[in-house]
């Protein structure tokens, strides 16, 4: 080792571990994209004595933007906003009265969630729809004694009537446990020192307890988002007419089936990845106080690989 | 405002048990208002547990316990203590600050707002007043310069100082100390123990349950000693330090100091 001495420390360099796996790898997955760009864009298949493209992306490209497809996906997004914001609010009230010590209020609270999560959510959907079968009408006044007014439910409770309350009744059961489940990770000493300041339970719950339970709670919350904007598509069968149904609609005249149930879920995905993006940052919102830096933005964190490869 | 010499807390055969362990077998003890009193004793001795009865984050099981003249927790009627709701134990609470060994300082909230919440939610004072209050607050515990600091961003003792802070805002007759300076690393205790010393130099009536046999000794009016959830020793500090009577107090200062 002659030249050992000779070498200057300055030109020792450190080579990072080499991955070559990593190339073979990325090769195969660029002959499997190749070959599902090939399957979707150019292959042609033959469907009754007629050589077609294999995926109708002409009738997909028709029907994306069409007007009846356009307005259930209006509605598939309110009917996710109203059934999450119903099941959010009770979800709240369900949680706070099941760790209530007055046992009147935790056990309606546990028989509550007891029913909405032992019953499948598409049967429920039908019971609401149904309603009128069972409460021709809806009264309004003193338990047996005289009535104020009276409601036909049939026009009271319309099918997006229905579905909202449906969605909303189920989703406040799993909304509740979600909560629960928030509230009990939060450290005691947190409702001992509000106590200690002459807080009320209500006070300690709504100032100090909540806001440090959010962090535990909007991970699953924004799970439960994007499962209802799926979940909602079961309201079809209820005949209202959201992204599912109106697909449906149409396919059911034309039988262009498949294309029309790729229009309905190149819309779902767009509203699910929507959804994906926000859930982050109202994660780095209530991330506040937890960690000392706040996770960078995903932009940030682009900039920052930039940057760095720049270098 | 009572007058120094006014008892401000008062303990008759306080008892308290969880299951079948008695925590407390009868406590009997008085701390004048103005008056500063060190409860020390091995864990489990109860000290902790009588702390908190004293502001009701521990229910008592019989026995009287009285603050500024006042049943805490409780109404006696017919011969009877009666439980009183919410709001009326909220109320009497306001009045004892407390301050914890784990600081349970708000992580949420700004050391700011960790000192304003309190006057601004349960006295109702504007929040722009106790926001001012909360500031003067800060700086008297010497971290007028950590306002929009996070808890997680503060050193153990810079948030007990804070927890102080938070306490003295709702402006009490009594401050409790559930062990303030044990999470504390060796080197932080002295900056909290500074901060306690000010509060009885001006006159603030406090219970200390405590390690340091020293603050004990220079700070405190009155040294009680407790073992399995009884007192064994009260009187002058420095007394109960250089001559313990008990056989107990002698062993456990042998083992503390």
């Amino acid at each position: 080792m002659a030249d050992t001495g000779s070498t200057r420390r300055e030109e020792l360099k450190a080579v990072p571990v080499r991955h070559p796996g990593r190339w073979v790898g990325a090769a195969g997955v660029l002959v499997l994209v190749a070959m599902l760009v090939h399957s979707v864009f150019f292959s042609m298949t033959t469907r009754g004595g007629k050589r077609q493209k294999r995926f109708e992306l002409h009738v997909i490209a028709k029907y994306l933007f069409a007007h009846p497809i356009l307005h259930g996906v209006v509605l598939t997004i309110e009917l996710t906003v109203a059934a999450m914001a119903i099941g959010i609010f009770l979800g709240i009230a369900l949680a706070v009265l099941r760790l209530s010590p007055n046992p009147l209020l935790s056990g309606a609270s546990w028989v509550y969630i007891w029913f909405f999560r032992g019953t499948p959510v598409l049967v429920q959907l039908l019971f609401w729809y149904e309603i009128s079968y069972i409460f021709p009408r809806l009264t309004l006044g003193i338990p047996f004694g005289p009535a104020f007014v009276h409601y036909n439910a049939n026009t009271l409770i319309t099918p997006v009537f229905a579905a909202i309350i449906g969605l909303g009744l189920n989703e406040g059961a799993y909304m509740a446990e979600i909560v629960r489940a928030g509230i009990i990770s939060v450290d005691e000493g947190q409702t001992e020192a509000s106590h200690a300041l002459g807080m009320s339970r209500m006070q300690t719950m709504r100032l100090v307890v909540l806001p440090q339970a959010m962090r535990v709670i909007v991970p699953p919350t924004g799970n439960e988002t994007i499962s209802m904007l799926k979940t909602s598509s079961l309201a079809s069968t209820i005949t209202v007419g959201e992204t599912l149904f109106a697909a449906q609609a149409i396919y059911s005249r034309t039988y262009q089936t498949i294309p029309l149930l790729m229009v309905a879920s190149l819309w779902y995905l767009l509203m699910t990845s929507v959804l994906t993006t926000g859930q982050y940052y109202v994660e780095r919102y209530f991330a506040r106080g937890a960690t000392r830096d706040l996770p960078p933005t995903p932009l940030q964190r682009l900039r920052a690989r930039v940057a760095g490869a720049s270098v | 405002m009572s007058a120094m010499g006014d008892v401000m807390v008062r303990a008759e055969g306080v008892r308290k048990s969880y299951g079948h362990f008695d925590a407390l077998r009868g406590i009997d003890l008085e701390v004048a208002t103005g008056e500063v009193m060190c409860l020390i004793g091995p864990s489990g001795s109860g000290k902790s547990t009588f702390l908190r009865c004293i502001n009701h984050l521990e229910k008592i099981d019989a026995g009287r316990l009285e603050v500024d003249g006042d049943l805490v927790g409780y109404r006696l009627h017919n011969g009877r203590l009666y439980e009183l709701r919410d709001r009326e134990v909220c109320a009497k609470r306001a009045e004892i600050g407390m301050v914890f060994q784990r600081f349970n300082l708000f992580p949420h909230m700004s050391a700011l707002d960790n000192v304003a919440l309190g006057p601004s939610k349960v006295k109702r004072v504007a929040r722009g007043e106790a926001v001012e209050r909360a500031r003067a607050l800060l700086a008297r515990v010497g971290l007028g310069d950590k306002l929009a600091a996070y808890p997680n961003q503060l050193s153990g003792g810079q948030q007990q100082r804070v927890a102080i802070a938070r306490a003295l805002a709702m402006q009490p007759k009594l401050m409790l100390f559930d062990e303030p300076t044990s999470a504390l690393d060796p080197e932080l205790v002295g900056e909290v123990l500074d901060v306690m010393r000010g509060l009885a130099e001006d006159g603030m009536t406090m219970v200390v349950v405590t390690h340091e046999i020293g603050f004990a000794r220079e700070v405190g009016d009155k040294l009680v000693f407790m073992d399995a959830g009884t007192v064994v020793e009260s009187g002058v500090p420095r007394d109960v330090i250089a001559n313990p009577r008990s056989e107990r107090t002698k062993a456990f200062l042998a083992k503390v100091l």
